[in-house]
């Protein structure tokens, strides 16, 4: 060893370990939290509607297709494939679901409008799977593609029984039904007016009454969805391709199938959310320009929710809700959750003070304190601003976090058969 | 156990590109429990070959037969079926997945994807030598253990023939040692190994048989007892050997790159990427930087490009501390940049030759016209490209092809002309012969030489230690973001600094795991 | 020869193929085919048509221009709707408001709509560049916003005037308007066509004799490569964007400046996304992107001609949705074939070479 001379190396010590905390149980404290901040929210500024039963129910109503379309977006995404063509594929759910439904019944009107998602998804995955189209490109030119054939189709087939080309006739809907004996339970608990205990019971009561069976098949989707996705052997396979196709091709994992497949799901989830809003008891039957771009909001859904199942349910739940207050309550409503906004600012500024990321605190304070500010100015967020709340909440969400979100490694990525070394 | 002779027998396999004949009429014979080489320079047809083999290409002439039997392989899982299995070079891992998530994938029908499994993968584990959860993900494991995980999923699906293709192209001397004694152990066990590299020394200290192979086309055997490694290169170049050595020194004492207590924060508060790096390259000189892949050259070169920007420390080029300058500027103070993956980082394929000389140049004569709007001086831009091609030998029918349309040695060539030109005072090189023929590294080298000759400062950092030796007047290790040990080029072994490289002389360092 | 073939190539093809299926579509519905192409071939010769495409297509071109830009670094600017509505309604506030000369008070009508596009794809911008937030869903959601925004700018208790059912800007004084050129009974045409035409040319200039064009093409071929050559990747994700947005905020004021004078709840919308579809068709290139322009107004134009012999106008929707589709196709197969072609013909140059220089 002459001719080397070592320089002292100093070993740095290991990053320390954080602690786990199970994810249900998080889940269950983030819940519990935001409840307690509604429920302050709701006493102190009088709006009792934000947490009432009705607010729940029409929350739950408009999270429906948005969740469909997210979970839509997962299973694609997943499998690497960008599927901005959500929104298309959904349109063609809500005209297959119409048609169906108008021959044959709600169940029927469910499975067309699956079935036309899925066409959708198979011209999306023929344009990015077998001729790589990028696929952002691809998605728009669906989007196009989807809304032309809806038009076309219901001038062809709605028009002479509706006398409007721009409407279906009205559908048999779903019964709704409520889990009974608690549906009634919490009523009586909400009707108390005590908080935060009613609050919660408003909140629960919501989601246990006035349910149709497409909600039921909604919320059961999403851990479905986990199971399939990552405790199965067919979800392994389809992750792969998302993560690293060249090395699932190279393990014999036919990518094609499996890219297939999932963008096929994709459509048929998206066409789903497109049945959900055709079957929407206040309105049933097909309008155009009904899903007012609620395949774009599920994608942004998905991404609110990290790519993953509970996450997506969570920002679906969220884009619901604020919506349900708008629509419930209105305007002051809406502008009582500024208040809220501000509450929940404060306490993660505490909360990033405890484990010492000062400049997080910092921002989430300034934050907090600019939403109360505007809070205090004003009396009531004009109507048309409310409407579009939750895409704000997203844009804010996504700037303050898009760097922590982790999307599957080959989302997007061009992919061809045999070209990895 | 079968009775023929041979696990595998391949016999007049030709396979054509577009405008390329990869493989021409090859012919190997690979015996039931050893270990076989492929020897063959970048470019040969190795991969090809083997990609055949393992069923990702198919052959357009030729059989392929194993233990006796002639098959054929449509996909990977045919070839896996008849259990031939492959490591490959770049590791065909999911980061995002766990351990035992990227062996199972693909062969979960073999024991379940839950209990059976585990109790599988712990068993293979042991096998190879690997002390990890098999719940973590794959990206919290180094390179040695990622290549553990490679074979036990080749392992995992029966596989009793395996292809390693330049397993030690990623590995320091201690690393090739441990798996050169797990493939002995396997061997005995009953696997046959099919081991492909470049690296002469390795191959004689592992193979039981070696086939050469040359453009393409099988140029005949060789028996690891008796050949040395001189025979079996000339065998696989067909001529005389090029050296990278350089001769007397130029080295001058005008300091042109000083860069003093260079910093680089990890991602998200992780480990220091750079910590307290201080060199000098001086005119005439070229400084080698030795270490093993993932322990800060990338970085140290991306921030001195400015295209990371550094947490502390000063960077100065002939006096102007740059430190704070962009990349472009450091670039027009008079950097050249041969990065080290000339796909990703040096070229535009779709683009043609003369568009690829404006990259890096944007801002320059003869490029630019300069002016308010930077006009592009397209005629000049072309001349220059063409002489280029003149002065570095660049084999192409023409500047307006796009660069994807040459081979990887004849872009690595126009890069490094281009990067030569503008005069430069600093070259920094990354692993500028990696993946060029032989014909192309001699240019190239003679290229850097000329430069060294011109007083120009270069900064060398490659994985090649004979290239590392050969060319370079100063040698530092870097170790984990750490400028560790010097070396001196003229007295000192690859087995010296392959020690330095793992800090197994330094400090005691727990290896792979724990990165 | 091999070049014309393999631009034109593509999307000849892909409109035969969209045409092809519309066809089909019109025989199993019952219509015929050739009343269809009759009916849309000869409205091109009746009253307005004609200019009203060229007009119509000059709004695309702008559009489909805005995206182009984002599109040559892989910035998918989805936004453009957003922004040239935004961007169309506050330059109508502003342009009815200002008392000004003529000449000057239509440049400064431009000028706005120019800053307020930029401006709004600006969030998107920065978002992107310093919080790494994907563009594509920034702007879809900036879209929705800036409908929010537009309702609330043209409330009557804020900037709008009540109409009887509509609701609408104070409307453009003569001075502020965009002369265009009479035809008679075939129409006007828009001053602003040329307005078009002259971005079209500034945009061939800046693409392809610039540095930033060559910075913003090496961008979106290879972001690595385009770092370690020396560029911004940040700066220009902000000046592509902001250029884009600028672009983009014109979109709006053909029909401002030349026709409405005023915006309206019923202003037209979509057109940020027809100019995504233009730009697909004429794959980003000025003149490509002018054709592709025409071709949609012209069929936009068809939907009328139709309707009056009986087919059903959306056929129109239908055969717009598959040429976008069959055209990216085309492309991208004749992409690689052009590659695969070029390494051969090298390939087979080179060894011709060598064997002249052993001979």
């Amino acid at each position: 060893m002459t001719t080397l001379t070592s320089a002292p190396a100093t070993v740095p010590p290991a990053a320390p370990k954080g602690r786990r905390m199970p994810p249900w149980l998080r889940a269950v404290i983030v819940v519990v939290i935001g409840v307690l901040i509604l429920s302050v929210t709701a006493t102190l500024t009088n709006q009792l509607q934000l947490t009432s039963r009705g607010t729940m129910q029409a929350a739950v109503l408009l999270a429906l297709p948005i969740l469909f379309a997210a979970l839509g977006g997962l299973w694609s995404e997943r499998a690497g494939v960008i599927n901005i063509g959500l929104e298309g594929m959904m349109v063609l759910g809500t005209w297959g679901a119409a048609w169906a439904g108008y021959n044959w019944g709600p169940w029927a009107a469910v499975i067309g409008g699956m079935v036309f998602g899925a066409l959708g998804g198979v011209l999306h995955a023929i344009a990015t799977v077998t001729f790589n189209v990028n696929h952002i490109v691809s998605g728009v030119a669906i989007t196009l593609l989807g809304l032309g054939i809806t038009k076309y189709l219901s001038t062809l087939v709605f028009l002479p029984i509706s006398h409007n080309p721009r409407q279906s006739p009205l559908l048999e809907g779903f019964e709704t039904f409520s889990v009974q004996p608690l549906a009634n339970g919490l009523l009586a608990v909400e009707n108390q007016q005590i908080a935060p205990l009613s609050d919660f019971a408003g909140l629960i009561g919501g989601l246990v009454s006035g349910l149709t069976p497409l909600a039921v098949i909604g919320f059961a989707l999403v851990p479905i969805s986990y199971l399939v996705l990552w405790r199965t052997r067919f979800g392994l396979r389809l992750r792969s391709c998302g993560e690293n196709p060249v090395a699932a091709e190279s393990l014999g994992v036919h990518v094609f199938t499996y890219k297939y497949a999932a963008v096929v799901i994709s459509g048929g989830l998206a066409g789903l959310g497109g049945a959900a809003l055709t079957l929407n008891p206040g309105q049933l039957g097909y309008l155009e320009g009904q899903t007012g771009g609620r395949g774009y909001i599920g994608l942004a859904a998905m991404i609110f929710g990290n790519w993953r199942p509970s996450g997506l349910l969570g920002g679906a739940a969220l884009f619901g809700y604020v919506d349900g207050v708008q629509l419930r309550a209105g305007g002051e409503a809406v502008h009582a959750l500024l208040y809220g906004a501000s509450i929940l600012a404060v306490g993660l500024a505490l909360l990033w003070v405890v484990r010492r990321q000062w400049k997080t605190a910092v921002f989430a304070a300034v934050a907090g304190a600019v939403v109360y500010a505007i809070y205090f100015t004003i009396d009531t967020v004009p109507r048309e601003f409310a409407t579009y709340a939750p895409q704000l909440v997203t844009l804010l969400v996504l700037a303050a976090a898009s760097q922590r979100l982790r999307p599957p490694a080959a989302a997007g990525v061009e992919y061809r058969r045999g070209e990895g070394d | 156990m079968p009775a023929a002779e041979f696990a595998v027998e391949l016999a007049g396999i030709t396979k054509r590109f577009p405008g390329v004949v990869a493989n021409k009429d090859i012919d190997l014979k690979v015996r039931r429990g050893e270990v076989h080489a492929l020897c063959g320079e970048n470019g040969a047809g190795k991969s090809t070959l083997m990609k055949i083999l393992y069923g990702m290409q198919q052959p357009d002439e030729g059989t392929i037969s194993v233990d006796g039997s002639v098959v054929r392989f449509r996909s990977p899982s045919d070839a896996i079926k008849a259990g031939i299995g492959m490591v490959h070079q770049h590791f065909m891992l999911a980061d995002n997945l766990t351990v035992a998530e990227n062996i199972l994938l693909g062969a979960e029908g073999m024991h379940g994807i839950a209990g059976g499994a585990r109790a599988r993968i712990a068993e293979l584990a042991e096998t190879v030598g690997l002390d990890v959860d098999p719940g973590v993900l794959v990206e919290r494991l180094g390179v040695a253990d990622r290549q553990r995980v490679e074979i036990i999923k080749v392992l995992y699906r029966g596989a009793r023939t395996v292809i390693l293709d330049e397993p030690t192209a990623v590995l320091v001397p201690q690393e090739v040692d441990e798996l050169f004694e797990t493939l002995r152990g396997m061997r005995a066990e009953g696997f046959t190994f099919l081991f492909i590299s470049h690296k002469l020394d390795e191959v004689r200290a592992i193979a039981d048989a070696i086939t050469v192979i040359r453009r393409g086309m099988s140029v005949g055997t060789a028996d690891p007892a008796t050949v040395t490694s001189r025979q079996l290169a000339e065998m696989m170049v067909g001529s005389e050997l090029p050296s990278p050595e350089t001769r007397e020194s130029t080295v001058t004492d005008r300091q042109v790159l000083v860069v003093e207590g260079l910093e680089l924060a990890g991602e998200g508060g992780g480990r220091a990427l750079l910590a307290g790096v201080d060199l000098v390259v001086r005119a005439g000189e070229v400084l080698g930087i030795a270490g093993v892949e993932g322990n800060g050259q990338t970085e140290l070169v991306e921030t001195i490009m400015g295209m990371r920007r550094a947490s502390a420390g000063t960077i100065t080029l002939d006096g102007t501390d740059l430190t704070k300058r962009t990349t472009l500027e450091r670039r027009e103070a008079g950097i050249g940049y041969v990065p080290e993956d000339r796909t990703r980082h040096g070229l535009l394929a779709t683009q043609s030759l003369w568009t690829n000389r404006i990259l890096g140049y944007q801002s320059r004569s003869p490029v630019s016209k300069g002016g308010l709007l930077g006009l592009i001086d397209r005629a000049a831009t072309r001349r220059d490209t063409q002489r280029i091609v003149d002065e570095f030998d660049v084999r192409t029918p023409g500047i307006e092809v796009a660069a994807a349309a040459l081979s990887g040695g004849n872009q690595q060539k126009l890069v490094v002309g281009r990067e030569l030109s503008g005069e430069p005072v600093l070259l920094i090189a990354s692993h500028p012969t990696r993946g060029v023929d032989v014909g192309a590294q001699a240019g190239i080298w003679e290229e850097l030489r000329k430069a060294r000759a011109r007083g120009l400062a270069v900064l060398l950092v490659s994985a090649d230690l004979d290239e590392l030796i050969g060319l370079s007047d100063t040698i530092k290790v870097m170790l984990r973001g750490r400028l560790v040990a010097d070396a001196d080029p003229s007295t000192v072994t690859p087995e010296e600094l392959g020690a330095a490289m793992t800090g197994a002389d330094a400090a005691p360092a727990p290896a792979g795991a724990g990165e | 020869m091999t070049r014309v073939r393999t631009v034109l190539l593509p999307p000849a093809l892909a409109i035969v193929f969209a045409a092809l299926l519309c066809a089909i579509a019109l025989v199993i519905s019952g219509d015929s085919p050739f009343t269809a192409l009759a009916a849309m071939i000869t409205q091109v010769g009746q009253g307005t048509t004609a200019i009203d495409i060229v007009n119509n297509s000059a709004i695309y071109y702008i559009s489909a221009l805005a995206v182009a830009i984002g599109f040559q670094m892989k910035l998918f600017n989805i936004g453009i709707e957003g922004q040239f509505r935004l961007a169309a309604c506050v330059a109508a506030i502003v342009g009815g408001t200002l008392v000004l000369p003529p000449v000057v008070h239509t440049i400064v009508i431009l000028l706005v709509a120019a800053a307020v596009g930029a401006a709004w794809a600006g969030i998107a911008a920065l978002l992107k560049a310093y919080r790494g937030v994907s563009e594509v869903i920034s702007t879809i959601m900036l879209n929705f916003l800036a409908t929010g925004l537009i309702a609330f700018l043209i409330r009557d208790e804020v900037f709008g005037d009540q109409q009887g059912n509509n609701i609408s800007t104070t409307p453009i004084p003569p001075s502020g308007q965009f002369p265009g050129i009479p035809f008679g009974s075939s129409g006007t045409l828009f001053g602003m066509v040329f307005v078009a035409a002259l971005l079209g040319l500034g945009y061939w200039f800046l693409l392809n004799r610039t540095r930033f064009g060559f910075e913003l093409k090496a961008s979106g071929e290879s972001p690595t490569a385009a770092t370690a050559g020396g560029v911004n990747a940040r700066r220009m994700i902000i000046i592509a964007l902001l250029l884009s947005g600028a672009v983009a905020g014109l979109v709006g004021l053909p029909e401002l400046l030349g026709r409405d004078l005023a915006y309206t709840l019923t202003s037209p919308q979509g057109y940020g996304f027809t100019g995504i579809a233009v730009a697909l068709l004429g794959r980003n290139h000025p003149l490509g992107i002018a054709l592709g322009a025409l071709l949609w107004a012209f069929l936009d134009k068809s939907a009328l001609a139709l309707d009056a012999v009986g087919v059903p106008r959306e056929i129109v929707l239908i055969m717009q949705g598959s040429v976008v589709l069959s055209v990216v196709v085309a492309y991208e197969i004749v992409r690689r074939y052009e590659l695969a072609a070029e390494q051969r013909r090298v390939a087979a140059e080179l060894r011709a070479a060598a064997e002249k220089v052993a001979a």
